[in-house]
């Protein structure tokens, strides 16, 4: 594959939790390509090392050897600062459990990565409105999060995800606090918004109801990725 | 964020507005009461300087001195003029029959130096009429008023024109004056120093103070040295004597200690329930602060996020503590209670409230500084 048409490029990546005994590898040298424009899922078993996976390529957590290059930038070569320049500009975060702010509105959620970006607080929200309002929650705006399903609050994740334009969307069980209509209504928009030819997606998770809507799903267990398939019948 | 969480913003508030509250009512009422404690050296306008027994510590520790010591003083070089000054107590009997303990002034037959400022009835020189007397506003109102003319009902206040006993001499009050209350809160009299000799128990010497006036453009601290050198006594401007009297009560009494413990258990209660409630909604918002750190928000920003919220909880728990500070005066205004809020009572409890704030927020800085963006993945 072409090193520019790659998102990711980890190569023998090694993270290993604490010291001793109660030393713990999390990841055994794994290797993994993402294309731009994919969307790729991280599938396995609980502790198998997804999480600690997109951790590393998201530059939240630094990995102990081996490389891991995101749109060309070796994230071991980047100091603190460049890597909470680079996180801001280039990758967006949908979680779990959602983490809205509660004191936020649901445009001043969405406007977050914009406000850090250093926008102005008023076009920053304005801004997340009218994102809202193309996913079809304009009516929602100004709604807190305590007032929202968990359907609507992961699509206000979703856009505060996408705001600033990232490169990048590492998204952590995105549907497994959604019932699975839910849950498949908000990967059709991720597949429909969110992945472009400049944009990707990884996607950790356990939920086989959504792999149809990855292009790859690469299998994880105990630190290792045991294959990489475009066939998510696979998984079945 | 923490308004968000109204319990928490609450209580931080609750804890920051108690001790504002204790670290500006307990200092106002111990600054009040050192006021009290020279009170009369302040209502004293026309003299420059106080002349005494070295011996004396504080402005009631009386050690009368010879007469003749009046002239001595006034012979001395920068000296515009110089005036005796009784003070003392005396044993008022009531018309009640009971006695009441009285501060009596004796001022200057000539000049009445030391007179009342403010005559709220009859004139400053009536005091030279026979007898004469003129009783503050409090002992009028309270400790020399009339008895009830029926059980359990309002004393009746001494009028202008009525005799009252002191040691077994009538005084006939002539005036009612409104002076600043002492520390004890006892009735003030005022009469001519040759009254005062009358009133009193036969004594050798009955001379109190010297008030000195100094001539235009003298230093005032080189004619008290002149005057110690010459006299063998000890001279003292205002802010001196004051200086004095104010160290002896903080040396030697327990009212300090007594006000000081208040404000230490004020600042350290404030600090307790602040710093912990703010650590607590820092940790109950740990993976928020973590999303932050995740999306690209630098620690410098979390860390003006931190200070800016303890800001806010300072401010308006400081308002309110200043606040509740505010109403006490007012609803105690025309007690007994003693009170004074000077600009530097306003800088120790904005730096108090600051350190208080500034502890809560440096546990959660800490911790939020510390704190990995890896969080946000784990549930």
């Amino acid at each position: 594959m072409e090193e520019n048409q790659l998102a990711v490029k980890c190569k023998n990546l090694i993270k290993i939790y604490g010291e001793g005994t109660g030393k713990i590898v999390a990841l055994r040298g794994i290797d993994l390509e993402v294309k731009s424009g994919e969307l790729m899922m991280l599938a396995g078993p609980s502790g198998c090392g997804k999480t600690t996976l997109i951790s590393v390529i998201a530059s939240i957590l630094d990995q102990d050897s081996g490389e891991c290059k995101v749109y060309g930038h070796e994230l071991k070569d980047l100091n603190k600062d460049e890597k909470i320049a680079f996180r801001a500009k280039n990758i967006g975060f949908v979680f779990q459990a959602f983490n809205l702010f509660p004191t936020l509105t649901a445009a001043e959620n969405v406007a977050i990565p914009l406000i850090i970006g250093g926008m102005d607080h008023t076009v920053a929200t304005q801004k997340g409105a009218d994102l809202l309002e193309q996913m079809g929650l304009g009516d929602r705006a100004t709604s807190f999060p305590t007032d929202l399903s968990g359907g609507q609050q992961q699509r206000v994740a979703i856009a505060r995800a996408l705001i600033h334009n990232p490169r990048l969307i590492v998204c952590d069980e995105p549907t497994s606090a959604l019932d699975g209509e839910t849950g498949h209504k908000i990967m059709e928009l991720m597949k429909s918004i969110a992945v472009d030819k400049t944009r990707t997606l990884i996607v950790v998770t356990h939920d086989s109801r959504i792999f149809q809507f990855a292009d790859r799903i690469a299998k994880m267990e105990d630190g290792h990725i045991l294959k990489v398939t475009s066939n998510y019948k696979e998984f079945e | 964020m923490l308004v968000g969480d109204r319990g928490k913003f609450l209580g931080i508030i609750l804890g920051l507005s108690f001790a504002s509250l204790i670290m500006t009512q307990q200092p106002g009422l111990f600054v009040g009461i050192m006021t009290r404690a020279y009170s009369f050296i302040t209502d004293l306008g026309q003299p420059d300087i106080w002349v005494m027994d070295p011996t004396v510590q504080y402005i009631d520790d009386i050690k009368p001195m010879p007469d003749t010591y009046l002239y001595r003083v006034a012979s001395v070089e920068g000296v515009k003029w110089a005036v005796p000054l009784y003070k003392g107590t005396i044993q008022v009997r009531l018309h009640s029959g009971t006695f009441q303990t009285c501060n009596l002034i004796g001022l200057d037959d000539t000049t009445l130096v030391g007179a009342p400022a403010v005559m709220l009835e009859g004139r400053i020189a009536d005091l030279r009429r026979a007898y004469g007397i003129i009783v503050n506003l409090e002992g009028v109102l309270d400790k020399l008023a009339n008895p009830p003319t029926y059980p359990g009902g309002p004393k009746i206040p001494l009028r202008v024109g009525q005799e009252i006993e002191l040691n077994n001499n009538r005084g006939i009050v002539v005036g009612i004056a409104l002076t600043t209350r002492t520390f004890q809160s006892q009735p003030v009299i005022f009469t001519t120093y040759s009254n005062a000799t009358l009133f009193t128990p036969p004594q050798m010497n009955l001379l109190s103070f010297v008030l000195v006036k100094a001539k235009p453009g003298q230093n005032l601290d080189v004619l008290c040295k002149r005057i110690k050198r010459l006299t063998g006594l000890v001279a003292y401007t205002k802010q001196q004597f004051k200086d004095l009297t104010v160290n002896y009560y903080l040396k030697y009494t327990a009212i300090p200690i007594n006000y000081g413990v208040s404000v230490l258990l004020g600042f350290l209660v404030g600090a307790a329930i602040a710093g912990q409630t703010f650590y607590n909604f820092t940790l109950e918002n740990l993976r928020y602060f973590g999303v932050l750190k995740a999306m690209g928000t630098s620690d410098r920003t979390l860390l003006y996020m931190i200070i800016f919220q303890a800001l806010i909880v300072s401010f308006i728990g400081y308002g309110i503590g200043v606040g509740c500070t505010g109403i006490f005066v007012f609803l105690t205004r025309n007690t007994v209670v003693a009170f004074r809020f000077p600009w530097q009572l306003f800088v120790f409890s904005t730096v108090g409230i600051t350190l208080i704030s500034s502890f809560a927020a440096l546990l959660s800085i800490r911790k939020v500084i510390k704190l990995e963006p890896a969080v946000v993945f784990r549930s």
